[in-house]
């Protein structure tokens, strides 16, 4: 892919602190227009504010100011991240940070950009959260399969190692890189030396993750984030967004959109406006997919008035993801597109639970079945799908089974056009949906 | 016949008696666990009885057999004319009376008696932990069965007969078991099945060579031709 | 204060043997390869011996009755 990241925001309240178009993470980028090694980060922003002195049994001014500002996760979730800082922070013992940077949404690009662009405001924020939480050690975790990006933020690790800038050690790892893999217990059992796959919970990591301590995990952004809030407080934070949604977030725009790649949006646009930050459509729109192969289906007409915020994509059963908008355009068959995405996931099982291990490739085959135009069953395709959420010991099935059960619904007419008169046109055209040359992982795989 | 010879010439001693009932009792009623067991794993799903049934089937049976194998423990040692101690019941290999047998047999109740403890308190004790335990039922039980061939009773045909059926059913089920667990992971099942096989073929060639024929009065000849017939027989039985 | 008691699956251990639905089929049905699905989490009081004896049952233990006072 040769996206290409710009930013556009509509929010006017700019200051130094940010970048042309309201962008924060990716204001470096945009002044410059190349990534930010260490010295340009320095002069930017200064070193990581520290606190100067860290008492014990005392919540770190840093919680509060993370509360305060109303940060959410990034990583999908969308979990108050305050919250799971002071929970990390109050729990027993020494903790452990884990930066989260797998990013195993195929669809998803915005995590490698923000390492690539502005990799020391990850690490800031990780080693800041790591002192607010008592932690003695960072761990950055990154797909294997991303070598370059593994030795720059090695690199990056290494020079500030040498300038005494962080209290805290970090450790670069890299991991399998499979869907299943970015969840956090797959992140914390790898790191105990197991398989890079989900483990039952609880525990949960914030209370007994890595060697058995309790772990806070957090996604890159979120961390990139938290260095921008350690600096300029809770109320800048709030400048941008909405009041239940600050903030800005990444976003990564593809499909039938002019300018496909990782943009910088304030948080509660809404979707056309989204959009239209990638150059807007590039075909007449059908359907959108929000928040990647893990995400739900919306029809165009319902779905581009929609604030782009947790709460308000609720309401219409979708949520933001990992920030993930895929543009479907009318002349594709969602359909098609989600049956080779349910064969992808159904890969990508860790194979640990029945319900998935048996339910997603059923679910698959029902579905391309339904795809190709068959005669398939469609009242077995529809109590499989309901059968998947809860069962497993990650929330992979329930993934598969929302794509499916809000293509169903979206591609309502589409079912009963292919049921009767087999498939559409759109099932001749090019995929929208990239899952890429996937092979099912096994074994030494996962490790 | 030969049972009521014996107890005329050797006169009535009732803990004796006791002493070798209980044992075959308490091998055949292992035995009967084990099978179970082995069962339950493989997910055995009759179409009359529910599955459930199995599954306490096998739970109660391993109660029982606890008590007779207590009932011939206790009778072992009550026996003046055995001179086995409480201490050499419980330890292995510390009584001078027939010492490897004796010492077998300690090393096999000490073995069952962790892996009743344990299942009594599996939810606590965890899946896993509880798990590397039950495993040890693998091992305790050709250990009992070898503790009982040099018995007092294993020249009688009867007897040879229940050690074979027990035998038989144990590598039969133990095969079946491992042709569910498939397909997939061929050469972990292939050994595994090599080593039920050679329980068989080994306590064959042992009965050959060992020590029923210095006792006497063995008909060893056929006892063996036995014995190799059905270490040949298990096999083609058990293979699906 | 009265003791809620629910159920739970651990779906990892779990191998589909199917005595829970066996034994509390009031609570716990089986889908079409065996794995137990859970008509409800919460247990009932004149279920509570019946769960117990379910979750006994389970061959890999993959079936907890957990207890939470509310």
């Amino acid at each position: 892919m040769t996206e290409q990241p710009a930013v556009l925001s509509s929010t006017s309240a700019l200051d130094d602190l940010t970048g042309p178009h309201g962008a924060r993470l990716l204001h470096g980028w945009l002044t410059t227009g190349g990534p930010a090694d260490l010295n340009e980060h320095l002069n930017r922003y200064g070193p990581p504010p520290l606190p100067r002195t860290t008492r014990r049994r005392t919540v770190a001014p840093l919680v509060r100011a993370v509360e305060d500002a109303g940060l959410t996760g990034r990583g999908g979730a969308a979990f108050p991240t305050g919250r799971k800082l002071r929970t990390v922070a109050e729990a027993r013992g020494p903790a452990v940070v884990v930066a989260n940077g797998m990013e195993s949404e195929p669809a998803s690009r915005k995590d490698e950009v923000l390492l690539a662009l502005a990799p020391h405001l990850v690490l800031d924020g990780a080693v800041l959260a790591a002192v607010a939480v008592g932690a003695q050690v960072v761990h950055l975790c990154l797909p294997r399969t991303r070598q370059d990006q593994i030795r720059q933020l090695a690199e990056a690790v290494q020079q500030r190692r040498q300038r005494g800038i962080d209290p805290v050690p970090t450790q670069v790892h890299a991991l399998p890189h499979h869907y299943v893999s970015s969840e956090e217990t797959s992140l914390v059992s790898w790191l105990n030396g197991g398989d890079a796959r989900p483990a039952v919970t609880p525990p949960r990591p914030f209370e007994k993750g890595v060697d058995s301590r309790p772990t806070l995990i957090d996604n890159v952004e979120t961390l990139a984030h938290i260095a921008l809030i350690a600096r300029y407080g809770p109320t800048w934070f709030r400048r941008a967004g909405r009041p239940e949604a600050p903030g800005t977030t990444l976003v990564t725009l593809s499909g039938a959109v002019r300018q496909p790649g990782v943009y910088e949006v304030p948080m509660g646009l809404p979707l056309d406006a989204v959009l239209d930050v990638a150059g807007g459509r590039s075909a007449p729109l059908g359907a959108v997919l929000l928040g990647g192969f893990f995400g739900s289906w919306l029809a165009a007409r319902e779905a581009m008035a929609v604030p782009f915020t947790k709460s308000a994509l609720a309401e219409v059963g979708a949520g933001p993801g990992a920030g993930v908008v895929i543009a479907l355009p009318e002349s594709a068959c969602g359909l098609v597109e989600t049956a080779r995405v349910l064969e992808y996931l159904a890969a990508q099982s860790a194979q640990q639970c029945g319900p998935c291990r048996l339910g997603l490739p059923a679910v698959a085959a029902d579905f391309a079945e339904l795809a190709a135009g068959g005669a398939g069953d469609l009242e077995r395709l529809e109590r499989r799908v309901g059968l998947l959420p809860g069962r497993g010991a990650c929330r992979h099935p329930d993934g598969a089974s929302r794509l499916a059960a809000t293509a169903l619904r979206v591609f309502a007419e589409d079912v009963r056009h292919h049921v009767r008169n087999g498939p559409c046109a759109g099932a001749e055209r090019e995929p929208v949906l990239g899952v890429g040359a996937s092979h099912a992982p096994e074994g030494r795989d996962w490790r | 016949m030969t049972g009521i010879m014996q107890f005329a010439a050797s006169g009535p001693r009732p803990l004796w008696y006791a002493t070798r009932a209980s044992g075959t009792i308490a091998l055949l009623l292992l035995t009967a666990t084990a099978v179970l067991g082995i069962a339950v794993g493989g997910r055995y799903a009759p179409q009359r009885i529910a599955r459930f049934e199995i599954s306490a089937l096998h739970r109660n049976l391993s109660v029982l057999t606890l008590a007779f194998l207590g009932l011939h423990i206790v009778t072992t040692i009550a026996d003046p004319l055995v001179p086995v101690s409480w201490w050499a019941a419980a330890v292995p290999f510390v009584s001078s009376y027939r010492a490897p047998w004796l010492g077998l047999a300690t090393v096999a109740s000490d073995m069952l008696l962790a892996v009743a403890v344990t299942s009594a308190v599996r939810l606590r004790l965890g899946r896993r932990r509880w798990k590397a335990v039950h495993w040890l039922a693998y091992a305790a039980w050709p250990v009992a069965l070898v503790h009982a061939t040099p018995g007092t009773d294993a020249r009688l045909p009867l007897q040879l007969g229940l050690y074979t059926g027990c035998l038989a059913a144990v590598v039969t089920v133990v095969c079946w078991r491992l042709y569910r667990a498939g397909p997939g992971r061929v050469a972990a099942r292939l050994s595994a099945a090599l080593t039920a096989l050679a329980v068989p073929a080994a306590l064959g060639g042992f009965l050959f060579s060992g020590p029923t024929h210095a006792r006497g009065g063995a008909p060893a000849t056929p006892l063996t031709v036995r014995y190799g017939q059905s270490s040949a027989r298990a096999p083609h039985g058990g293979s699906p | 204060m009265p003791k809620r008691h629910s159920l739970r699956v651990d779906p990892i251990s779990c191998d589909g043997h199917g005595l829970c639905a066996e034994l509390l089929p009031e609570l716990i049905g089986l889908d079409e390869w065996g794995y137990p699905v859970l008509r409800a989490t919460e247990v009932p009081g004149t279920l509570l011996d019946h769960a117990r004896r379910a979750v006994a049952a389970c061959p890999v233990l993959a079936l907890r009755l957990d207890r939470a006072s509310r």
